[in-house]
């Protein structure tokens, strides 16, 4: 059994493990990333639709800023995200998005004069600036005021990560494939490095290093059905959680409103941002009907649970996998379809044979809300520090930093990972610089026979248990009594479930006995991790007795911020519990730029008001009433934070003077 | 009840020293819209634990399940089974790429090693204002460099190519497509000489036997012909 060092130890080669891999690359840290799979192949490259700066080049997107995607955001998560972080990451997206370009990321561009576009399946001529001619193009997606998805088609998360990806190749960034991160190493309460198991030859390594990133993408693969890639387990915050880090907000977790049935598929949300609705089974348009104002692209919790409740009227469309409605794009024409939405094409053709181009009922595609965003994760600073374990870092969706609170909005996430990446990565590379550690051979010997007797145990299993029926148990469980409508006794129910099928993985047994090339004992040692993290999802979920944001309690319809404006904090107290203990941490109205209040969609009148919220709303608007100056210094009163300086500057846009 | 299928997988193991070359057959019902990653995930779960393939995005978008498939490279989670008419599928690992197990190949390595070769990045010379106003590109430009920059590195280019198979080093119409996606990108200040250096032998532009196979079976629809051709046209003038 073998050690590695490194300056700098990054689990996970998506977006915000390979751009974090550049930030300490850059300040000359020796780092090492590893991956399941080729990076190229992480989960990122499934991001169709787009990731959201604002540029403010289209026509548009003119009047957008840093303080409109701020409001934007802040209403997507039903006021449950930070505001500070909030504030770091609008900031920062346009310089993400321009470094990007400057990586090679062929970004749709903006071509001056008229354009036809479907505005409210109105086809309408919008006319772009000349002096936009050239910059960076955006696209309308749910929860946005402004348009402000820039793209690359419909493969955004593509060449996004291979722009990436490049560029840490350049830079001579160690990139380790087929490594799977198993077990943290701890030194007292201190992460030195990660157990990893190679892929395929089965065996143990120890990788010892100053500083540990988690980058490890979402753990959307515990539910039946799901949008993710297989390889979104949530492992990496199942080994946090084994260390005794708290997860934040687990039980925040997104569905998507038009993944195609029956494979769960996704068809981006630029369907609907490009003009696109949903029809029912008599092909009527029914979310006009729930949301005048932002129709098919309210936000994603809405859009979805939307689609639910019109199915449950009985409007849905009869399959034989139960009942789904239609997604129309074919009003958007042929040639909108083939260029813009080629890949949406593509998978609706090869997965159904429809093709969604041909006019009317021939060209609607079947879909209903699935699993696909884990808002909740590795709880952790501003600066990407795990709150309660040093030398433990995350950020990207494994993270919960927390940019997204209860939901996050389409095309913020892949803009989450790259800005992150940069602003956490760089605090990361500075931890790693500025800290020494001692740990002797003997201790890190200790940690890897652990796990070598671990697996070996688990080899040596005779039970009756298969553990491939253990995990089918666990997502039903999850897909069920966890989903998009929770309530009080389903969510007991599935806590309870879910402890058991934990036990259960301990009496099953696999067939082949080899310790390497043998994916029967990869589900033995990750299945156990998966209950785990849903297990934080359940109970979580059963005792948040409030509506907000994904989070929907059928028996608590109100988003509560009398009680119930904190974060979830979940751990595992001790290394046999079979559940986590949960505490809470409270967010604080009276330093918030934006004080809770109404999001502009969903119901109205379905909140259970702070006064707080009341008071510092008054605050506000004197702030605002009596402020002399420009946006820039009066968010500075509002609510300070704190940024690298690089990062804090001005962003440029045509047609703004001064930035004012 | 859907109609019987039966899925032929050669299985083999070369870390293992007892393992030799297998053609194990399993039998199955098919399901409304089963591909091969469903069926091959059923198989899995229910029949054969120790079957291994690499299955990641299961949409046909990032390029790890390549496999042959009644002899013809293709990506497997795309592949519907109801394709088969008499419902016999045969499947074999990708050829050219190291075998890991039954269908499993190493692309990662093959891919990394090419990429090394072509300098598979952006090239400049001026830093870039973070804070400033993007380089502005024609809209066309940047549409002609997106679709090059579709390439997935499924490999199953490599795995038609006849002189792939013969030269270790050869780039294949994946490295070549490559080496034109960033010659035209307005970003990369490379010159035609620049690349020339990278790709001009026969381990680039000029191992090209222009049997089409690549362009044939490449997922994406890539004109990976029409493209080498234009850049042995242009480094060769220049
Ligand atoms: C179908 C789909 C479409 C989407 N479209 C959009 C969109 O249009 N806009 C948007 O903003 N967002 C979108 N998203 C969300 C977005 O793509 C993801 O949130 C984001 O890409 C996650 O990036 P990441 O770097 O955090 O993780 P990932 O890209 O998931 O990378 C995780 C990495 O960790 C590695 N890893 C995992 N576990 C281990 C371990 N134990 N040991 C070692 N390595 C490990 C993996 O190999 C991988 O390299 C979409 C998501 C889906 C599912
Ligand atoms: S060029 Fe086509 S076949 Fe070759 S690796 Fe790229 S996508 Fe696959
Ligand atoms: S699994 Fe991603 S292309 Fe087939």
């Amino acid at each position: 059994m073998q050690i590695k060092y490194a300056d700098a130890l990054i689990i996970g080669g998506g977006l915000a493990g390979l751009r974090s891999a550049i930030a300490t690359g850059a300040k000359g840290l020796d780092t090492i990333v590893l991956s399941l799979v080729p990076v190229k192949r992480s989960h990122s490259a499934a991001a169709q639709g787009g990731m959201q700066a604002s540029l403010a080049n289209s026509i548009m997107g003119e009047g957008d800023n840093e303080d409109v995607h701020f409001s934007d955001t802040v209403k997507g998560s039903d006021w449950g995200c930070d505001q500070e972080v909030a504030r770091m990451f609008v900031t920062t997206a346009p310089k993400a998005i321009r470094e990007l370009a400057a990586w090679g990321v062929p970004w749709s561009r903006v071509q001056k004069g008229d354009r036809e576009v479907v505005i409210n399946t109105k086809q309408t001529t919008i006319t772009e600036k000349e002096e936009a001619h050239g910059l960076i193009n955006a696209r309308d997606f749910g929860g946005t005021k402004k348009w402000r998805t820039c793209y690359t088609a419909d493969a955004t998360g593509h060449t996004m990560l291979y722009a990436v990806a490049n560029e840490a190749m350049r830079l001579g960034v160690k990139i380790e494939d087929k490594k799977e991160a198993i077990s943290l190493i701890m030194q007292e309460d201190q992460c030195v490095g990660a157990i990893v198991r190679d892929l395929k030859d089965g065996t143990l390594c120890a990788y010892v290093a100053k500083g540990t990133m988690i980058a490890t993408g979402g753990y959307g693969r515990i539910y039946k059905q799901s949008t993710n890639a297989t390889i979104c387990k949530g492992t990496g915050h199942a080994i946090a959680i084994e260390a005794g880090a708290y997860m934040g907000n687990m039980e925040a977790v997104q569905f998507h409103p038009t993944p195609i049935v029956p494979s769960g598929i996704l068809l981006t949300e630029g369907c609907r941002g490009d003009g696109g609705v949903l029809r029912d089974k008599d092909g009527y348009r029914f979310m006009p009907d729930y949301e005048p104002e932002k129709k098919d692209l309210a936000s994603r919790d809405v859009v979805s649970r939307r689609m639910l409740e019109h199915i449950k009227k009985g409007k849905g469309v009869p399959s034989p996998y139960g009942d789904h409605l239609w997604l129309d794009i074919s009003i958007l024409g042929r040639e909108h379809v083939e260029k813009n939405l080629r890949d949406v094409r593509d998978i609706s053709m090869t997965f159904n044979g429809i093709d969604p181009a041909d006019p009317a009922e021939k060209g609607w595609m079947p879909v209903l809300p699935m699993q696909h965003y884990s808002m909740g994760g590795i709880r952790v600073t501003p600066e990407g520090h795990s709150v309660n374990i040093k030398g433990l870092f995350s950020c990207g969706e494994a993270a919960c930093w927390d940019l997204h609170g209860f939901n996050r909005l389409g095309g913020n996430s892949v803009s989450e990972t790259v800005v992150s990446g940069m602003i956490i990565g760089n605090y990361f590379a500075d931890y790693c610089n500025t800290t020494e550690i001692t740990i002797s051979t003997a201790a890190v010997h200790q940690e890897l026979d652990k796990q070598q007797r671990y697996l070996e145990s688990l080899l040596e299993l005779e039970g009756e248990e298969n553990i491939y029926n253990i995990k089918d148990e666990m997502r039903r469980i999850m897909q069920e009594k966890v989903g998009i409508f929770r309530n009080g006794k389903d969510l007991e129910d599935a806590v309870s479930e879910l402890k058991a099928l934990l036990q259960k993985t301990k009496q099953i047994r696999i067939t082949k006995k080899e310790s390497h090339l043998n994916q029967e004992l990869e589900e033995a040692y990750k299945v156990p991790m998966m209950l785990k993290v849903a297990l934080c999802v359940a109970k979580g979920a059963r005792d948040r007795t409030e509506s907000r944001g994904a989070h929907y309690r059928e028996d608590y319809l109100k988003r509560d911020d009398a009680n119930w404006l904190n974060r979830t904090l979940s751990y595992w107290a001790a290394a046999d519990d079979l559940e986590p203990t949960l505490k809470y941490e409270p967010l604080d109205i009276m330093k918030m730029e934006m004080p809770p209040a109404f999001r502009g969609y969903g119901k109205k009148g379905n909140t259970i008001e702070n006064p707080l919220s009341q008071v510092r709303q008054e605050e506000v608007d004197s702030i605002v009433a009596s402020h002399q100056g420009d946006r820039f210094t009066l968010q500075e009163k509002l609510m300070p934070f704190k940024l690298q300086p690089e990062y804090k500057r001005q962003n440029e846009r045509i047609g703004e003077d001064n930035n004012g | 009840m859907g109609r019987e299928i039966t899925i032929k997988v050669l299985k083999y193991n070369p870390t293992d020293s007892q393992s030799t070359p297998t053609f194990v057959e399993y039998t199955l019902e098919e399901t409304p819209g089963m591909t091969l990653y469903i069926a091959l995930t059923k198989i899995k779960s229910s029949i054969d634990h120790d079957l291994t393939s690499d299955f990641v995005c299961r949409a046909g978008i990032c390029g790890a399940c390549g496999m042959l498939v009644n002899g013809k490279p293709q990506l497997a989670c795309r592949t519907l089974t109801s394709d088969f008419e008499g419902g016999k599928i045969e499947l074999l690992p990708l050829p050219t790429f190291k075998l890991i197990k039954d269908l499993s190949v190493d692309t990662g390595a093959w891919m990394e090693k090419m990429s090394l070769r072509v300098h598979s990045w952006i090239e400049k010379h001026e830093e870039t204002d973070l804070a400033k106003l993007e380089k502005r590109v024609e809209p066309a430009v940047a549409d002609e460099v997106f679709e090059l920059d579709r390439c997935i590195e499924c490999g199953i280019c490599v795995a038609s190519c006849s002189t792939a198979i013969m030269r270790e080093d050869f780039v294949g119409a994946v490295g070549l497509n490559r080496v034109a996606r960033f010659s035209i990108d307005p970003h990369d200040t490379r010159t035609d000489e620049d690349f020339y250096e990278l790709i001009g032998d026969d381990d680039g532009i000029f191992g090209c036997m222009s049997l089409m196979a690549c362009e044939d079976h490449c997922p994406k629809n890539l004109s990976l012909q029409s493209k080498i051709a234009y850049m042995r046209r242009k480094l060769v003038m220049s």
